[in-house]
C-alpha cells in the first residue's frame, strides 16, 4: 500500500500512498530501507551503528519505528 | 502578469491528468467546467504519453487519472503501464462505472497503485439519482473487486445537502466494503456545484451534526481506516490553502491538452492557458502567463497584502473570489477578514430558504445537453 522510493528531482526518498507523499530525511530512510522482513530491531540497531560507526541508536530507533508503524509505513508481523 | 518571482519556481509534484470529459454519470456536482460539451478534444495516447514524460522528469510523482470518467479512454492501461515506467504513484479516479474484474487485472498488471471508487450515498436510490444512472451495485461490487485484487481501496464520497442525513450509513458502508481510506469530500463550490448551490449546501447544523459523527468515526477506526475530511469552507472563517499556493505544487491537464494550475482555472479571465500541443510542460510550468499569474504575494490586494498569515493561505483560492466576487484578484470571500464577507453569509442564508421552500427547483444534472446551455 505504500512505496518507498528515490526521487531524482528531489534527491530525497520519499513514501507514496493513496493522495500522499511523506519526505524522508537520511536518517529516517535508512531506517526503513531495513524494515525488509528479515531483520528485527536489535539487527536492525546492530546495522546501522555499524553503517555509521555510532553507538546509542536504539532508542531514536526504536521512536521512529512506532511512529512508522502508527503510519503504515510498515507492518508488525 | 500578476505576479512572478521566477526565482523561487518549485517543482510540479502532482499531476491530474483529466483524460476526457466524457462520463456516464451525471453528478449534479461535477468539478468540470459548465460549458464542457465545447471542449470535446481529447489529446492522443502520444500526446499523454510526452506529457507524462516530461512532468515526471520535472519532478512530477503522484498522478490521478481522472475525467470525466477515464475509463472510457481505450489506452488507458497503455498510459498506466507508461506511469509505472516513469516511476508515478498512480491513482484511477472513476464512479466505477464500466469497470469489470477483467479489467481490474489488466491495470493491475499495468502497474497502476490505487483505485479511487465514488459512491454518491449509502442508499440506491438516493445514489442512482445524484448519479443520474443506475450504478449503486455495481459500484459496491466493484469496491469489493478492487479489494480482491489487492489494491489500497479508496471510497470517495461527495458531501452535500442531500446525503448529508446519511452520514451514519456512508461509515457504515465504508466499513462493510473494507476501505483502506475514506475521502469525506464536502462538497466545494465550483462549476455543476455552485449552478445548483441553493440545493446542495447543507445548514450549519446538518453540517456540525454530519461532522461529530464523522470525527468520531475517526477515533473508531484510527489505524484501520484512514479519514480524509474535506472541509465546506463556507463555514470556516478563513480560506483553504488552495493548490498549496498557485503554481507551485498541482498541474492540471485537461482532456484537450489545456494546462491548468488548479482545474477550476479555466473559468478565470485572461490566463491564456497553454495547450501541451504547444509548449513542453517545462515551459508551460516556469514561462507561461497562466501559471506565473498568482505565484508568489506581489498580486495581492488588502487586506491580504498586509496580512500575517498570507504565506499560510495564500489568500484562499482565486477562483471562488471570481466567482463569488467577480473580482480574481480579491481576498476569498471565504476569510472573515474579507469586506466580501457578506456573500458567504447570503449564499447560506439562500441555501436554508431554498431547504424550507415547498417548491425548491430541480437540480441541473451535468450532462451535454445541460452543458450545452452556458
Amino acid at each position: 500500500m505504500h512505496r518507498l522510493q528515490w526521487e531524482e528531482a528531489q534527491q530525497k526518498d520519499v513514501i507514496l500512498y493513496p493522495e500522499g507523499m511523506v519526505e524522508l530525511n537520511q536518517s529516517s530512510a535508512e531506517i526503513l530501507k531495513l524494515c525488509d522482513g528479515t531483520r528485527n530491531l536489535d539487527q536492525i540497531v546492530v546495522d546501522l551503528e555499524e553503517k555509521f560507526a555510532t553507538t546509542g541508536l536504539k532508542n531514536d530507533i526504536t521512536s521512529f519505528l512506532e511512529v512508522a508503524l502508527k503510519n503504515g509505513w510498515i507492518q508488525q508481523d | 502578469m500578476a505576479g512572478s518571482n521566477k526565482t523561487n519556481i518549485t517543482p510540479p509534484r502532482w499531476l491530474l491528468a483529466e483524460l476526457t470529459y466524457k462520463c456516464p454519470l451525471q453528478c449534479p456536482y461535477c468539478s468540470n467546467p459548465l460549458d464542457y460539451a465545447k471542449h470535446s478534444d481529447e489529446i492522443s495516447t502520444e500526446d499523454w504519453k510526452r506529457v507524462l514524460s516530461e512532468a515526471r522528469k520535472m519532478g512530477a510523482v503522484q498522478l490521478g487519472f481522472s475525467g470525466g470518467e477515464p475509463l472510457t479512454r481505450q489506452d488507458l492501461a497503455e498510459l498506466v503501464k507508461h506511469a509505472r515506467e516513469l516511476g508515478y504513484y498512480s491513482n484511477l479516479i472513476t464512479s466505477g462505472y464500466g469497470l469489470t474484474e477483467e479489467k481490474i487485472i489488466q491495470l493491475k498488471e499495468a502497474g497502476l497503485d490505487h483505485i479511487q471508487v465514488s459512491i454518491q450515498a449509502s442508499t440506491q436510490d438516493l445514489n442512482d439519482h445524484l448519479a443520474g444512472t443506475e450504478s449503486f451495485e455495481h459500484k459496491q461490487e466493484v469496491a469489493r473487486l478492487v479489494k480482491k485484487h489487492g489494491y489500497p481501496m479508496v471510497l470517495c464520497v461527495v458531501i452535500h445537502r442531500e446525503n448529508i442525513h446519511q452520514m451514519p450509513e456512508i461509515l457504515a458502508m465504508a466499513e462493510e466494503l473494507g476501505a483502506d481510506y475514506l475521502e469525506l469530500a464536502n462538497t466545494q463550490y465550483y462549476g455543476w456545484a455552485h449552478a445548483n448551490r441553493d440545493l446542495l449546501l447543507p445548514t450549519q447544523e446538518q453540517f456540525e451534526q454530519a461532522e461529530e459523527i464523522a470525527q468520531a468515526f475517526k477515533k473508531k477506526v484510527a489505524g484501520k481506516m484512514k479519514i480524509y475530511y474535506v472541509v465546506p469552507d463556507f463555514y470556516e472563517d478563513r480560506p483553504k490553502a488552495c493548490m498549496n499556493g498557485w503554481g507551485t505544487t498541482f498541474l492540471t491537464i485537461a482532456p484537450d491538452g489545456v494546462a491548468l494550475p488548479c482545474h477550476s482555472a479555466r473559468e478565470l479571465p485572461g490566463l491564456d492557458c497553454p495547450n501541451v500541443n504547444d509548449y513542453s510542460i517545462s515551459e508551460i510550468w516556469h514561462d507561461s502567463k497562466a501559471f506565473n499569474f498568482f505565484r508568489g504575494n506581489e498580486w495581492m490586494q488588502e487586506p491580504c497584502k498586509s496580512c500575517d498569515e498570507k504565506d499560510k493561505d495564500f489568500g484562499g483560492c482565486r477562483c471562488q473570489a471570481y466567482i463569488l466576487t467577480g473580482d480574481m484578484y480579491k481576498t476569498d470571500p471565504v476569510c472573515s477578514k474579507s469586506p466580501d464577507r457578506k456573500v458567504i453569509q447570503d449564499a447560506i442564508d439562500s441555501a436554508r430558504k431554498s431547504a424550507l421552500s415547498a417548491d425548491e427547483q430541480p437540480l441541473i444534472f451535468r450532462n451535454s445537453k445541460n452543458s450545452k446551455a452556458y
